[in-house]
């Protein structure tokens, strides 16, 4: 079905499901109860999560396929933002030429960014990537362009909003005042009482979500298709494909503006979520991001990208949250003195030191688990079933013994 | 001509700063063939030695005035530092004024302690990964050192004044026969550039003139073969990399004055010494020095107001644009050699 493997079919159902309950499923506490500061179903947070999967998916195309590391792709999440943002200006709050635009920009400046950083590879490239995007950064958070066109492309560091005064050519009177679908709101949310639980359904979250799988479905089309097969040939040895004659820049090039054309939407929906256009969006941390979302998924895996995006989103949610009042609360069980030592080293990772968290989690994936969760489950599941493996021969050798 | 003279010597301590950090870079680069993302880190660290050392040499005794009152009547409080009252008033004092020099002496143990278990811990674990995951690994230590530093020090910055004897400036237009406040310099920033040029001479004399440098600079073509020679080039690569490590943390001590020391100045810095080191030329030494001074001279005069009033902000990206520009006519940078890193 759908034109891909049985295999891959259940991914992408599984994905489904898990996209279109996450309401209930990432709220499994009640409401009002100790434990409903882990529940992570806010419309907010998860918009987030899929858009940030968005993102994972396409860097995924690039770094998991060929292995050329880019550490430039926030620039295009802020492009994609910024156009969004103006399409809002121009024409009013529809979100569909936004997102049209976004991934149509970032596609171009891929384009370019690609043709000129792919001529090298390796640490060239990536440095190169890091320059791009350093400085697409400093050109929107100055406002360069801007400045010498005489009006504010990018409004420099408050960063670039829509005012009543903005012509909004196709704003109806009827079309409401905020990021919408043919009318249809972005904020919009259903919540659902029931039984000391709460489920929000929210039309933004919705829309994210069909859009993340329909980008999921494309990846798992461009892992399996003959392009798929060149690009992991690439990544395997680049010399010896360019020794049969064939030249791979074309197809580096390809994967690097699809994968642009990604962050661009992921830009696009960030800005439709909520209409403002950052130039911090487009700082090599928020690169690092990326990368680290991608990696502790799992590169090149299908869904390892989304289950990093999600699993970093969730935790940096969860752990700024957790102050030393908290941490308190829980160790309050411990003799006193103990208490204040666990308190003392924990805190440092809770909060604001979640950056903290964050680069040891880092550090602890390269080193240790360079596959990302996907491996790490993959390497479970193996242990599982060598002990059972293990268990019937020795059965079998018993039972005759007997 | 004063102004572009003035612009020269503006962009010569930022260019000082960018040059031993791409001088480190390189030497790790091109002894051990490892992009070390957290070299930054190591210029950050560097600096608050500095900070650490100004704030324990103001650690103070507290006693209470007899005569004076503060303004709630009570007694006032003084605080005398401990090494006022051990070296007595004008020595203690001095010790204090000159805490950024001092800190040299205390840095350079501090970072080749640090550089050799950055080394041997973590770093001689990915030789033979990946270039992907040694960018990514000391990337993470990049971030994990920084959020230490914000988590002790705070996020704001710190100042660490230069000693007295280095406040004001030079005349500099003057010597050369300009009119008086044409062209003046600070004193710290001549300091610093005479300072970095010493560090950088040193590290090319130890490299040229002693058999250790010989040894290694031997490894640094062909690994190999001086391993063959029955050489423990491990070990003296290890020391290079405590070596470019004191060197980084060295140029972030004494830059202190310039700028306030913050926990993300590492970052600032890093971003821009690849781009240096790239554009000098990976593996080149004397080619990281130059494009160092080179970009922090251009930088300088971007900066200029006639420049910037024609494209305003073009100070922020000059650096990035000529970067781009060198290596798509050059695309080995401007001192780079063929065969390395071209894999």
């Amino acid at each position: 079905m759908l034109g891909i493997e049985k295999r891959d079919l259940s991914l992408l159902v599984i994905v489904a499901i898990l996209a279109f309950c996450a309401p209930f499923i990432l709220n499994p506490f009640p409401t009002g109860s100790a434990m409903a500061q882990f529940n992570a179903g806010y419309p907010d947070l998860m918009q987030r999560f899929v858009i940030f999967g968005i993102l994972a998916i396409g860097f995924n195309i690039l770094f998991g396929l060929t292995g050329y590391l880019s550490f430039g792709h926030a620039a295009f999440l802020g492009l994609g933002s910024y156009s969004a943002v103006w399409m809002f200006k121009l024409l009013g709050y529809n979100v569909l030429p936004g997102i049209v635009l976004s991934v149509v920009v970032a596609g171009l400046f891929a384009l370019l960014i690609g043709y000129i950083s792919l001529r090298r590879s390796g640490i060239y490239f990536s440095i190169l990537t890091l320059a791009f995007a350093q400085m697409t950064f400093a050109i929107a958070y100055s406002d360069l362009f801007g400045k010498m066109l005489g009006f504010s492309l990018t409004n420099g560091e408050t960063g670039l909003q829509v005012y009543t005064s903005d012509p909004q050519y196709f704003h109806s009177d009827s079309a409401p005042n905020i990021p919408h679908l043919f009318g249809q709101e972005m904020q919009s949310t259903f919540t659902w009482d029931v039984a000391g639980w709460s489920f929000d359904f929210n039309f933004g979250y919705y829309m994210c979500a069909l859009i993340m799988l329909v980008m999921f479905y494309l990846s798992i089309r461009i892992f399996r298709s003959p392009f798929g097969l060149m690009l992991m040939a690439i990544k395997t040895n680049q010399t010896r494909l360019n020794y049969t004659g064939l030249n791979s820049r074309p197809y580096t090039l390809a994967a690097f503006v699809i994968s642009g054309m990604y962050a661009g939407l992921a830009g696009g929906l960030l800005a439709s979520m909520d209409p403002l256009a950052g130039a911090e969006r487009m700082q090599w941390t928020a690169s690092g991001e990326v990368v680290l979302m991608t990696i502790l998924g799992g590169a090149g895996t299908l869904i390892g990208p989304i289950l990093g995006a999600g699993f970093i989103k969730y935790f940096e949610n969860i752990f700024s949250k957790i102050n030393e009042k908290v941490l308190h609360s829980w160790f309050d069980f411990l003799p006193e003195s103990l208490e204040y030592g666990v308190v003392w080293v924990l805190e440092h990772f809770v909060g604001s030191g979640w950056h903290l968290t964050l680069g040891l989690l880092f550090m602890l994936i390269v080193i240790f688990l360079p596959g990302g969760l996907v491996e790490g489950g993959q390497k479970l599941a193996a242990l599982f079933h060598r002990k059972k493996t293990e268990d019937t021969p020795a059965d079998g050798a018993k039972t005759p013994a007997e | 001509m004063d102004a572009i003279l003035l612009q020269i010597l503006n962009g010569l301590d930022k260019g000082s700063a960018y040059a031993l950090i791409a001088l480190g870079l390189t030497l790790i680069f091109g002894t051990l063939g490892v992009v070390n993302f957290a070299h930054g880190a190591l210029f950050m660290l560097g600096a608050f030695c500095a900070v650490s050392l100004q704030k324990l040499l103001q650690l103070s005794t507290v006693t209470l005035s007899e005569t004076e009152k503060n303004f709630l009547g009570q007694p006032l409080e003084i605080k005398t530092p401990y090494v006022v009252n051990w070296f007595g008033e004008a020595t203690g004092q001095a010790i204090i004024d000159w805490s950024v020099p001092l800190a040299i002496i205390i840095a350079i143990p501090i970072m080749i302690a640090i550089g050799f278990i950055m080394e041997r811990g973590l770093i001689k674990h990915f030789y033979k990964r990946p270039h992907a995951d040694q960018i990514l690994v000391t990337f993470g230590l990049a971030i994990v050192i920084q959020e230490l530093v914000k988590h002790y020090y705070g996020a704001n910055p710190i100042p660490t004044p230069a000693p007295d004897a280095f406040k004001g400036s030079l005349d500099f237009g003057v010597m050369l026969g300009f009119d008086p406040n044409v062209i003046i310099y600070p004193y710290w920033r001549l300091v610093y550039f005479m300072f970095a040029a010493v560090i950088i001479a040193g590290v090319f004399a130890f490299l040229q003139f002693t058999t250790f440098g010989m040894v290694v600079r031997a490894g640094m073509t062909d690994r190999e073969t001086v391993g063959l020679l029955g050489i423990n080039i491990d070990k003296r690569f290890t020391i290079m990399f405590g070596i470019a490590a004191a060197v980084a943390g060295l140029a972030g001590v004494m830059y202190g004055p310039i700028n306030s020391p913050n926990y993300h100045m590492g970052m600032d810095f890093l971003v821009l010494s690849f781009v240096v080191v790239v554009v000098g030329g990976m593996g080149s030494l004397p080619g990281a020095v130059l494009a160092g001074f080179m970009l922090g001279i251009l930088e300088s005069f971007a900066s200029m107001n006639e420049i910037k009033s024609i494209f305003p902000g073009i100070d922020q990206i000059i650096i990035y644009l000529v970067a781009i520009i060198i290596l798509l006519v050059r695309p080995r940078g401007l001192m780079g050699r063929k065969g390395v890193m071209e894999d």
